[in-house]
């Protein structure tokens, strides 16, 4: 029972520091807040890339990292204490590690270059109007005609589809035996004739969500990743995949930091808000949830380094990390006060008078859909009971 | 950076889960319990013979030469059997304040006696008036030529009852709640002055409320220097927190898995009640809250093993999280027993009255809350 790191792994951390040092700059940060979002985004994961250090998760072979589980847990400290935002998931997170994992070798050929540079954008066609937490049950159908298939139907909720290249979509290429059979896994190009994308405003005001309409959308057969009638299998494979690295600990631990200074700054009735015992109540039972998850954390990927895997109980971390993200997000809107309400995004400290509120209500509300997406709690919620309770 | 135990602290685990399943099944107990000195000399004994009463002490003493994960180990195993045996007031708090501040010949005197169980030990510092202050002390040892006079009443002290050995918390000088003036003494029970009042507790303990009319005691049995005792009873209480946090632990992983067990074998309505959503989820939550409580003890292990005043805030940390998720482990665990729950025959309702004097020892989620915020919070 050790928790001091190796000197390897100290030398590691003090590359790191050098790396976002010199390439997270000044610049890249306010592009980042910014309409060129995807621009600057872009620009952030290619000098990633040049550094190799795009694909942590990836296997060497195919251009990963090779990082151990300490190494990774560095690296997103690192990242989470900056505010340096994690790379998009479409492309790195998930579809790369299926198209290496079930892909042909032309698709790998095709694929996987784009998605490592970042030229490719990436958005996910999973849930459907009448689909959800459900996911099996979804009814975009896919027909076979020649060398193509004939695309019909709606996607929903789908991510930053507005910029994406190509999308990855499940569809049914059969009604037979069980819904969980007769899914296809396949890829899409976006400038494909018949696909329509509907701008979705979110809660947070924002256009993050799209609708993804297909009408008679012709795509090769080449295209399907891993064998038709079986994209369950590749379904959840990415979902689990998904899962890592949900709770992101370090994140809530940074917005745990900048809620305690906020609040050293913060009067009422006289006194910093930090002073008073009903606050530091609140924060105080917070932050030592989120000590303890990151060493739940840490538990996982020790028990990675030594062969393990984390398998359903990773679902443990995703349902305490989003509940402590949301429960964090929360008390930084109750420290923003009125200014939790202030509409305009990127209005200036200097015409507002207060520098956190529209970002607390952004982060806020946007941060509803984590305990919804990647599986909702509920659903793993059922999961532990049953894969790792034995509950049926 | 692992979370593993050596090949050693892996055997004292399974040396005691054994013991607890050959030796100490529920009826057992129940019954060493309910016996008139309320623990078992005939298990004492076997703990003894087995190595652990020694494991914390260094060699030099006779001991093991284990450290904290050893204590953690053992304590973690003794919630899960419910183990009544006075362990944690002899080796942790009359064993732990010997080893910060017994000098070359006091540690001779008792610690063999430990290892060999023979001393069964106590720590009387809890005052009517003093709650998780502990410096809060109205006991009085004034000195006359090379020996002390003791003077006042110490209330719940665990094994007070069976302990031979006592540790006394007392003031040599200064006023009520000063932290300087505290001293410590090793007092025969025997002595003359030394009156107890029985106090049987919800959780099988055998405390005991000790007035102490002109004990005399020499000064060969101060523990430290005079009036420093306040840093050896602070370093034995991280100390004793972690233990007692472990054993809270070892009653939560049990409550868990017994309630488990139940609602897969329970029927209701035609079904096992474990296939109702509702209760699998809480079940989930439970799980969780266990695991997290896990994790953070590990953080406060691992931290006091490099350097215990490190683990300080961590210390607070845990003791908060203990008392809000051991409530809710044992409550879930009455509820979803249902009338079973709430008798006295059922083990689930002991399990949850250890936990319930663990939570409040050494200061509870409101007072540690509070130390917390005083650390981290402060201007």
């Amino acid at each position: 029972m050790d928790i001091s790191f190796a000197q390897e792994d100290l030398a590691f951390r003090d590359e790191v520091r050098t790396f976002f040092d010199e390439q997270f700059d000044d610049e890249l940060v306010s592009r980042l807040k910014s309409e060129d979002f995807k621009e600057a985004i872009v620009d952030w994961q290619q000098r990633l890339f040049k550094k190799g250090w795009i694909a942590a998760n990836w296997p060497v072979e195919y251009g990963g990292t090779g990082w151990t589980p300490t190494q990774k847990y560095i690296y997103e400290s690192e990242r989470s204490a900056r505010g340096i935002p994690g790379v998009i998931p479409f492309g790195i997170g998930m579809v790369g590690p299926m198209i290496y994992q079930f892909g042909t070798p032309e698709q790998k050929e095709k694929f996987l270059p784009g998605i490592l540079n970042s030229e490719v954008w990436w958005c996910q066609g999973y849930s459907e109007p009448g689909a959800g937490s459900d996911l099996a049950s979804l009814k975009t159908k896919a027909e076979l005609d020649g060398d193509h298939y004939v695309i019909n139907g709606a996607k929903i909720w789908t991510s930053y589809a507005q910029y994406a290249d190509w999308i990855f979509v499940l569809v049914r290429t059969s009604n037979e035996g069980k819904k969980q059979e007769g899914i296809t896994f396949i890829l899409v190009d976006m400038k494909s004739e018949g696909i329509k994308v509907n701008p979705i405003i979110g809660i947070d005001n924002e256009h993050n969500l799209n609708e993804v309409e297909f009408n008679n959308v012709r795509v090769p057969v080449e295209n399907v990743v891993g064998e038709v009638n079986k994209g369950w299998t590749v379904a959840k494979a990415l979902l689990a995949h998904e899962r890592t690295g949900i709770a992101d600990v370090a994140q809530s631990k940074r917005n745990i930091r900048l809620i305690k200074e906020a609040a050293a700054k913060e009067i009422n009735g006289g006194r910093p808000l930090i002073e008073d015992p009903g606050f530091q109540a609140r924060i105080a039972d917070l932050e030592i949830e989120i000590m303890a998850l990151e060493f739940t954390d840490l538990r996982t990927i020790a028990a990675m380094a030594a062969g393990g895997f984390p398998g359903p109980e990773s679902s443990l971390l995703k349902i305490k990390g989003t509940e402590l993200q949301q429960a964090t997000q929360e008390l930084r809107m109750e420290l923003a006060a009125y200014y939790q309400g202030v509409l305009p995004k990127y209005m200036s400290e200097e015409d507002l008078g207060h520098s956190f509120g529209p970002e607390a209500r952004v982060s806020y509300m946007y941060g509803r859909a984590s305990t919804i997406y990647g599986g909702s709690n509920e659903v793993q919620r059922n999961i532990i009971a049953k894969y790792v309770l034995g509950l049926e | 950076m692992n979370f593993d135990l050596t090949e050693e602290q892996q055997m004292i685990r399974d040396s005691i889960a054994r013991f607890v399943q050959d030796d100490y099944d529920w009826d057992t107990r129940r019954a060493i319990a309910a016996s008139d000195s309320g623990m078992s000399d005939k298990a004492w004994s076997t703990f003894a013979e087995l190595g652990w009463l020694s494991i914390p002490f260094s060699e030099e003493d006779g001991g093991f030469g284990g450290n904290i994960v050893d204590t953690m180990v053992i304590m973690e195993e003794i919630g899960k059997g419910l183990i009544v045996e006075p362990y944690f007031p002899t080796v942790v708090l009359l064993g732990g304040l010997l080893k910060r501040a017994g000098n070359e010949g006091q540690r001779s005197a008792l610690i063999p006696g430990i290892i060999d169980g023979s001393v069964l030990g106590a720590f009387a510092y809890l005052e009517r008036q003093s709650r998780f202050e502990m410096a809060d002390c109205l006991t009085t040892a004034t000195a006359e030529g090379d020996s002390y006079t003791i003077n006042g009443e110490k209330t719940v002290v665990f094994n007070g009852m069976n302990a031979n050995k006592i540790a006394v918390l007392a003031r040599t000088s200064g006023s009520q709640s000063d932290r300087e003036g505290l001293s410590l003494f090793v007092v025969d029970a025997d002595a003359e002055g030394v009156s107890r009042i029985e106090v049987p507790m919800m959780d099988g303990q055998r405390c005991a409320n000790i007035r102490f009319d002109n004990v005399k005691v020499s000064a060969d049995m101060r523990l430290g220097t005079e009036g420093g005792a306040m840093e050896t009873v602070e370093s034995l209480v991280r100390e004793a927190i972690i233990a007692l946090c472990a054993e809270a632990v070892g009653c939560m992983g049990t409550l868990n898995a017994k309630t488990l067990e139940y609602t897969k074998t329970r029927e209701q309505f035609g079904t096992a009640i474990g296939s109702f959503q509702s209760l699998q989820h809480r079940m989930v939550d439970t799980m969780i809250a266990y695991e997290q409580a896990k994790s953070l003890l590990f953080k406060a292990v691992c931290e006091f093993k490099e350097d215990p005043a490190s683990a300080d805030l961590t210390i607070n940390a845990l003791k908060v999280l203990i008392d809000r998720n051991g409530k809710q482990v044992y409550g879930e665990a009455i509820q979803m027993h249902g009338g079973m729950g709430i008798t006295d025959e059922l083990d689930i309702g002991h399990y949850a009255k250890r936990l319930m004097m663990i939570i409040t020892s050494f200061g509870d989620a409101t007072y540690h809350r509070a130390q917390y915020a005083a650390k981290a919070y402060a201007a």
